[in-house]
């Protein structure tokens, strides 16, 4: 886990690099859009059947801690997490969004591409001012599948040392 | 959005009155005032009176700190502290201030160290916080420097008492706090160690998060059996808590500040409620079901009855056994209107892997994010903000009526109701009608 925050030389050549950022970019243009339409029913759609996604802040990441704000092993509990939020949860109406910054690839072997991307999510409650919710990093692993990539893997890192309030969606 | 962020955050003038006005209302025992929850006044005299008197103030879990040098930064109320572990293996705690031009001098929140500088003028503190070293304290060529009756020893940062149980660290700021023992009263400190046993920890990870609500709400949340009913459709569709479940609301006998609420999740993976209970139930869904039932698994690892405790310990400590997801919660008061919550999520060393994911997968339930967390986040968000804009004054805590201590089922509020007629006592609050 720290390993995977330190920096390191991509192994794959710029121009294979820039196709595979091009895909990527398509795929978060869906995820973001989901995410930030509140159709959160339709985000496990973006995961393998076996994947993992984290929420966990750089501060665990730096100690080697294994928790999560949002911790999920397996598309099932991803969705057993977007059912909870989508009917069950209690929490303040809010409008989300996701802004991304540029996409590193950092290795591709066979079906499978690793890749980093920043985001920044801000947060909009119905009475209160825009602001910056959480700032970090995915640290994703995608998998072919078909014509089309799933996360095998999403470890969202954060910045952000002190969330305000709660965090109702995942990123 | 944090408190200092909110567009509609002033607290009306009303509702921030002096001490000379705070009067608790004649129906004491019923009634909560919302000043408690917003007068600033109230909430300085609390800082004096309560996290700097005569009470035990978590700071750190023995785990963070196993070896000589390491260090955690913390707080003690409102008050930043390093708790640090010396060469001889004592643990100490004390003031984060430079003596010399008041520096908080220790700016990571852990790591390990041989001693402490002050960025500003380089003055050195053991781990102890004992001042060792002044860069030129005779002054360059003798012109200039401290006087000769300047003694390191009266310069220390300042210390605080530390007491310590089964790996959980306190300190106080008070020479008359009673021993830990006794402090924590029989039935809490039995309670307290079914989880800290004296197995070793092994910290999974910390949360952190700002909650927009005056720190007592969060004790009260504990000793309110009534929102877990209701806020909270986890608890009851999976038979956590709620109706027909074997409960227990209990507070502490001497005092009624401590207290926890455990209850004993039958073996079944969902409840069976009555149709009479469904009905006052809003929040109560019998479609919700999970479609990956490990999260619901109980590994049976103490000897409880209980397979949910949530302790509170008066005044900034929340002791967390949900099933098998474990944790301590750190209150730092922040203002009448905000506090700061420090989770720190934990299994023990000897936990098989397994275990740990296990804890990790039912880690969901907690935290700014949890299936419970974010409720009673966002619920405490939304009382503090009609208490502080709305024109009436009172809260009403009327169910079981009068009655004080331990509840007599789940939709009661005694434990609320024993808390504020020991917060009256120690806060000097003089109800109306008696005499000053």
């Amino acid at each position: 886990m720290k390993n995977m925050l330190a920096y390191a030389p991509s192994s794959v050549p710029p121009g294979r690099a820039a196709e595979l950022r091009a895909e990527i970019d398509a795929f978060h243009a869906d995820y973001c859009a989901v995410l930030d339409s509140h159709e959160i029913e339709r985000w496990p759609d973006f995961f393998t059947q076996d994947a993992i996604y984290r929420v966990t802040s750089r501060e665990n990441a730096l100690l080697d801690m294994p928790v999560g704000l949002v911790y999920s092993e397996g598309r099932d509990m991803i969705r057993d997490r977007a059912l909870a939020v989508a009917h069950s949860q209690m929490y303040a109406p809010r409008h989300l969004l996701h802004v991304l910054g540029i996409t590193r690839v950092t290795e591709e072997s066979g079906a499978v591409v690793c890749a980093q991307t920043p985001f920044m999510l801000l947060q909009t409650l119905v009475e209160g001012a825009s602001t910056v919710h959480l700032v970090g990093r995915y640290y994703d692993r995608f998998v072919r599948e078909g014509s089309r990539l799933l996360l095998s893997r999403r470890e969202v890192v954060h910045d952000t040392e002190i969330l305000a309030t709660s965090l109702a969606y995942p990123v | 959005m944090y408190q200092s962020q909110a567009v509609f955050g002033i607290t009306n003038t009303a509702k921030n009155p002096p001490l000379e006005e705070c009067i608790w209302p004649a129906d004491a025992l019923d009634t909560i005032p919302d000043w408690v929850y917003t007068s600033q006044a109230i909430y300085e005299r609390e800082i004096e009176r309560i996290f700097r008197g005569d009470t035990w103030n978590f700071v750190a879990l023995e785990a963070e700190i196993p070896n000589p040098g390491d260090f955690k930064r913390g707080f003690v109320g409102t008050t930043s502290v390093v708790i640090a572990r010396a060469q001889d293996h004592s643990i100490s705690v004390f003031e984060n201030r430079c003596a010399h031009r008041g520096a908080e001098f220790c700016r990571q929140n852990q790591g390990n160290a041989k001693e402490f500088v002050c960025p500003y003028h380089q003055w050195s503190y053991d781990l102890k916080g004992n001042l060792q070293g002044v860069p030129f304290k005779r002054g360059i060529d003798k012109v200039g420097g401290m006087p000769p009756d300047f003694r390191n020893a009266e310069h220390g940062a300042r210390q605080l008492r530390v007491a310590t149980r089964h790996g959980v660290v306190f300190a106080t700021y008070s020479e008359k706090t009673a021993p830990l023992d006794a402090y924590l009263t029989k039935e809490i400190a039995d309670e307290f160690d079914v989880v800290f046993s004296g197995r070793k920890l092994k910290v999974l990870g910390y949360y952190r998060n700002e909650l927009p609500c005056n720190w007592k709400m969060y004790h009260e949340n504990l000793k309110d059996p009534y929102h877990a009913t209701l806020l909270h459709s986890f608890l009851t569709v999976f038979g956590i808590l709620g109706p027909g479940i074997k409960a227990q609301i209990f507070a502490d006998k001497e005092h009624g500040r401590h207290g926890y609420m455990a209850s004993a999740k039958p073996d079944q993976k969902y409840a069976t409620v009555t149709a009479e209970d469904k009905a006052e139930m809003r929040s109560f869904d019998d479609k919700l079901r999970l479609r990956d039932e490990r999260f619901l698994d109980f590994v049976r690892e103490f000897d409880s009855p209980w397979t949910a405790a949530m302790m509170t310990i008066w005044p900034n400590l929340i002791v967390q056994r949900e099933m098998n997801t474990l944790g301590v919660r750190q209150i730092i008061p922040n203002g009448p209107n905000s506090m700061v919550m420090q989770w720190t999520m934990f299994g023990y060393e000897d936990d098989s892997p397994e275990l740990t994911r296990h804890r990790l997968r039912q880690g969901n339930l907690m935290g700014p994010a949890g299936f419970l967390g974010l409720e009673d986040n966002e619920a405490l968000k939304f009382v503090q903000e009609g208490l502080c804009r709305s024109t009436t004054n009172t809260n009403v805590i009327k169910l079981d009526s009068q009655q004080l201590g331990t509840t007599r089922g789940l939709i009661s509020e005694s434990c609320i109701r024993s808390l504020y007629a020991y917060y009256r006592r120690i806060m000097d609050i003089r109800v109306a009608g008696e005499a000053a």
